[in-house]
């Protein structure tokens, strides 16, 4: 046996609990039912049970504070900006009510996404979709553009930074067109790649 | 009639003759195909799988016409890229694994079985559930060389695999397709990587130049690109 390549990242955490082992439809259906609710939650005593229900579920799952945190990281200027302008027009407790719904209904579907994995979710989709066929839906193809799409959002992250440093390299940081045009170039080829490895791949049909 | 016959292959694309008459007869097991950037050696893979179609002249794989039974030669013919991402398709390792057995008729199970001996023999079956752009880059050119070998295939055409690899996983990619029991055509600009290899075709301006052993045809290429720049 030869010796492997290095391996480039730790093991992941593998997690048998309860929410990790429902099925990805419950979860998707049980998101669903949430938002719902949430959107019936107008008081702050119905948000501080929402905040509160969120962190159960998390809890549940085993994932502490920090993961709840990753999920809903990425919106903490929309949400910073949401608060001012509710703050403002309807007031401190509204813009507190209104915003936490929002990072709640983000978290949860953090949650589902971190707690199901990928062919678990295109499968669900596959299944949903799979009445639309009476009117010419391919559900296999929807869900592999699904698909393509998840996998096309870390390539093109990758793309936008290396672009980002080749800019920075020549000292043209704050120049838009010099980062756009070599994205949307570098997009489109990878989009020609991608066809030809789908043909290869034999998906030509 | 087994083995890669192309008989008097032209190939124009945008005004540019990339092949210009080629014709030759592949049934050894190792073939490689070394040649400068731009020198035609990249379509001339392409053309193996029927992803570039010759403008005149005919590619036949074990009797079948590329032009005509492009799906069937892909079957038969699988195809590894320089950049594994530009050939990755699917989010995870095994996904994309058991992505190239999609329409093979096999069960839930049988893929399963199939997808796990694959990522095993490649030393990736402890990310089998691993998003692939964690991977690095020798261990993606492991998922895709494990996404091509799954569905089985009788040659595997590989266009520099090991262009964007460090010196290790240049290695460990080399011996992968050498212990491969496929046939093999490696299209490369690593020189080291042909010297087992039972036929070297040299590829200059669009025509196969030499066409020989490696301990004549490497030489051959080295004394041609030490040429003056005309």
């Amino acid at each position: 046996m030869t010796a492997g390549p290095p391996p480039a990242m730790a093991p992941p955490r593998t997690s048998t609990s309860p929410v990790h082992r429902l099925g990805a439809g419950t979860k998707l259906a049980g998101l669903c039912v949430c938002s719902l609710a949430l959107l019936t939650v107008d008081g702050p005593r119905g948000a501080a049970l929402a905040v509160v229900g969120v962190m159960a579920v998390f809890a549940l799952a085993g994932l502490g504070p920090r993961a709840l945190w990753a999920q809903i990281r990425p919106l903490r200027w929309v949400v910073v900006c949401l608060l001012a302008v509710q703050w403002w027009v309807l007031g401190p407790v509204e813009a507190v009510v209104l915003s936490t719904r929002l990072v709640a209904l983000v978290a949860l579907a953090g949650l589902v996404t971190a707690t199901t994995p990928t062919a678990q979710v295109l499968d669900v989709v596959e299944r949903v979709l799979r009445p639309g066929r009476r009117w010419g839906l391919d559900p296999e193809r929807a869900a592999l553009v699904l698909a393509l799409t998840l996998r096309s959002v870390p390539v093109l992250t990758d793309l936008a930074a290396r672009v980002r440093d080749a800019q920075r390299a020549r000292g043209r940081e704050r120049d838009v067109r010099a980062f756009a045009v070599p994205l949307v170039v570098g997009s489109l080829r990878r989009a020609d790649a991608l066809g030809e490895a789908l043909a290869a791949r034999g998906l030509d049909d | 009639m087994t083995g890669i016959v192309l008989d008097d292959v032209h190939v124009r694309r945008e005004g540019r003759h990339v092949l210009r008459g080629v014709s030759v007869r592949l049934t050894e097991h190792r073939v490689a195909v070394i040649g400068a950037n731009g020198s035609g050696k990249s379509t001339l893979a392409r053309l193996l799988n029927g992803l570039v179609a010759p403008t005149s002249g005919r590619v036949l794989v074990d009797g079948l016409d590329v032009a005509r039974h492009g799906r069937a030669v892909r079957r038969r013919v699988g195809f590894v890229f320089t950049d594994p991402d530009a050939q990755i398709v699917m989010p995870t390792v095994a996904e994309d694994v058991a992505f190239s057995l999609r329409g093979s008729g096999l069960s839930r199970a049988e893929v399963g079985a199939r997808v796990a001996a694959e990522l095993e023999r490649h030393g990736l079956a402890g990310h089998a559930d691993h998003p692939a752009h964690l991977l690095s880059g020798g261990q993606k050119q492991l998922l895709a060389l494990s996404s091509v070998l799954v569905s089985r295939p009788d040659v595997v055409v590989a266009d520099e695999p090991t262009t964007l690899l460090d010196l290790r996983n240049t290695r460990f990619v080399a011996q992968r397709l050498a212990a491969l029991e496929q046939r093999v055509v490696l299209v490369t600009h690593d020189l080291d990587l042909v010297g087992d290899y039972e036929r070297v075709l040299v590829v200059d301006e669009g025509r196969v130049v030499v066409d020989d052993v490696p301990a004549v045809a490497v030489p051959a290429y080295r004394a041609l690109m030490g040429a003056p720049v005309r």
